[in-house]
Formats: C-alpha cells, structure tokens, sequence
C-alpha cells in the first residue's frame, strides 16, 4: 500500500463534507450502540442493576448526550437516503448538491421537533 | 484512384477485463449497506420514538417498561431485527474505515479481530438476552415488575 501519495483526492465542498459527517456520525453510533446492548443485558442480572444503570441515563447531562445522538443519527439516516439516491437514480450526482441542503433542511425540522420535547422531559420534571 | 484500406496488423490480443478479486464479496457488502439502511431507517426511527419522545420519554424507561415491550412478540423481533441489522451494518462500515485509514498490514488485522470480537460479543449476547428475559422474576421486588406481573 502506498504511503504519502502525492497531492490529494480530497476536494472539499459539499461533498467531502457530508461523506467525512456520514464516517463520524457512523462511528459515533456504532459505539454507543455496543454500550446500549450491554446496559440492556442488564435486565438479565436484576430489575435494580438495570433501574440504577438506566437511571443514570435520565440526569441532565445524559440527557444533553441524547440529543447529540438523536442528532447523529437523523443526519446520518437523512444523508444516507442521499447516497442511495445519487447511486441509484439517474440524476443523483447532478443533484447530489442540492440534496444535501434538503438533508440540512430536513435536519432542522427533525430537530426543532425533538429538542424542545426532550428538554422538557430532561429539566421539565416529566 | 481506388480507396484502399491501410493494412493493419493484428492487435496482440483482444482486450480483457483482468480480474482482481475471486468474489463479488465488496459489492455485496455496498448493496448490504443501501438495503439494511433503509430497514434501519424504519426500525430506529419508530426505536426513538417510542423510548425518547412518546410518553415521558427517556424518563419512563425502566425495567417494567423493558419487560411490557418484551412481554410482546412484536417488539422482540423488531429488537431482534434492530440488533442484527445495526450490528451488521455498523460492523461493515468501521470495516470499511479501518481499510481506509490502516495502512500497515498488521495494524488492520489487530483492529479487524477487536472488530469482529466486539460484533459477536455483542450479538450473542443481545439475541440471548431478548429470548431468556423473564419479565417478572420471582426473586424481585414487586414495585420493580411490570403491574402485569402482579395482577
């Protein structure tokens, strides 16, 4: 494998950008999920061992952490719907650009939904 | 004056694709990826919606909440479903970057069988713990038990 090839592939723009978000947002799921599992196989030790690990999950800085991954993963589903169409329909690539904005946009409303329902559930007491 | 064709040699051999790979393996696992993704699409979003939004959200998880989802053939397969399809995908695609980004051969082997490890560590156990759950245990104080189990 070569090493240090000259000059770069990178081009940057849209992109670029959305396939390096698409990698960091994928990996970010990942790992939480392999956590998840294993906080859910509690349930086979005891009710108290999971309540006490998924308590820990209710506080207000867990709760800031949900956001963040509710937020990767509407990207990273929303901008995979995107690949899938620029592999897939024929004038994908042309549009690739512009389908990125309707991810962004699509991103937003998503996310305008969920925050305030998730900050009232974190600091509203219910 | 007569149009005479020049007379051209033979090219030494008719053009042939060179084949690189034995299977078709990579292609299978970029169709993989658009497929599950589009399931997953569906099975997270609806995950999200019944656990973080619906209801009191994040704050009404908690073991009997576990034990009426699972009480229900229904959401022990979409969790199933959700396990693998998760699993697989993101097994595939951290495949795919550590390819990218390792270069020295070792370092991809040593990454690829913390990988693999991590994959069917945590499939296994998942997939055993959906199908032995015991939703209302005996030995468990009733407060913490779905209000099925006591009825």
């Amino acid at each position: 494998m070569p090493s240090a090839p000259a000059g770069t592939l990178y081009r940057g723009r849209e992109g670029m950008w959305s396939w390096v978000a698409h990698r960091v947002t994928g990996v970010l799921i990942f790992f939480f999920l392999l956590v998840h599992v294993l906080d859910t196989a509690l349930v086979r030790v005891s009710p108290e061992a999971y309540n006490a690990v998924i308590g820990t999950y209710q506080t207000p800085i867990m709760g800031l952490g949900e956001i963040g991954l509710v937020a990767a993963i509407v990207f990273h589903a929303f901008n995979g719907v995107r690949i899938i169409l620029v592999d897939f329909w024929s004038k994908g690539p042309r549009y690739q650009r512009t389908m990125l904005w309707v991810v962004v946009g699509l991103f937003v409303v998503t996310m305008a939904g969920f925050l305030p329902r998730q900050l009232m559930h974190i600091f509203g007491g219910n | 004056m007569a149009a005479t064709s020049p007379d051209l040699a033979a090219p030494r051999s008719p053009y042939a694709r060179k084949k690189v790979t034995r299977t078709n393996y990579e292609l299978y696992s970029w169709m993989f990826m658009r497929a599950s993704g589009v399931v997953l699409i569906v099975l997270i979003f609806a995950h999200l919606w019944v656990n973080l939004v619906a209801g009191e959200g994040v704050n009404a998880i908690n073991f009997g909440f576990v034990a009426g989802k699972w009480a229900s053939p229904f959401w022990q397969v979409w969790d199933l479903l959700m396990l693998w399809l998760a699993m697989f995908h993101g097994t595939n695609g951290v495949r795919t970057i550590i390819n990218d980004y390792a270069e020295r051969d070792g370092t991809r082997l040593v990454l690829k069988l913390f990988l693999y490890l991590a994959f069917t560590v945590v499939v296994v156990l998942g997939t055993l713990v959906i199908f032995t759950f015991d939703p209302c245990p005996t030995d468990a104080p009733a407060d913490l038990l779905a209000s099925f189990c006591t009825a």
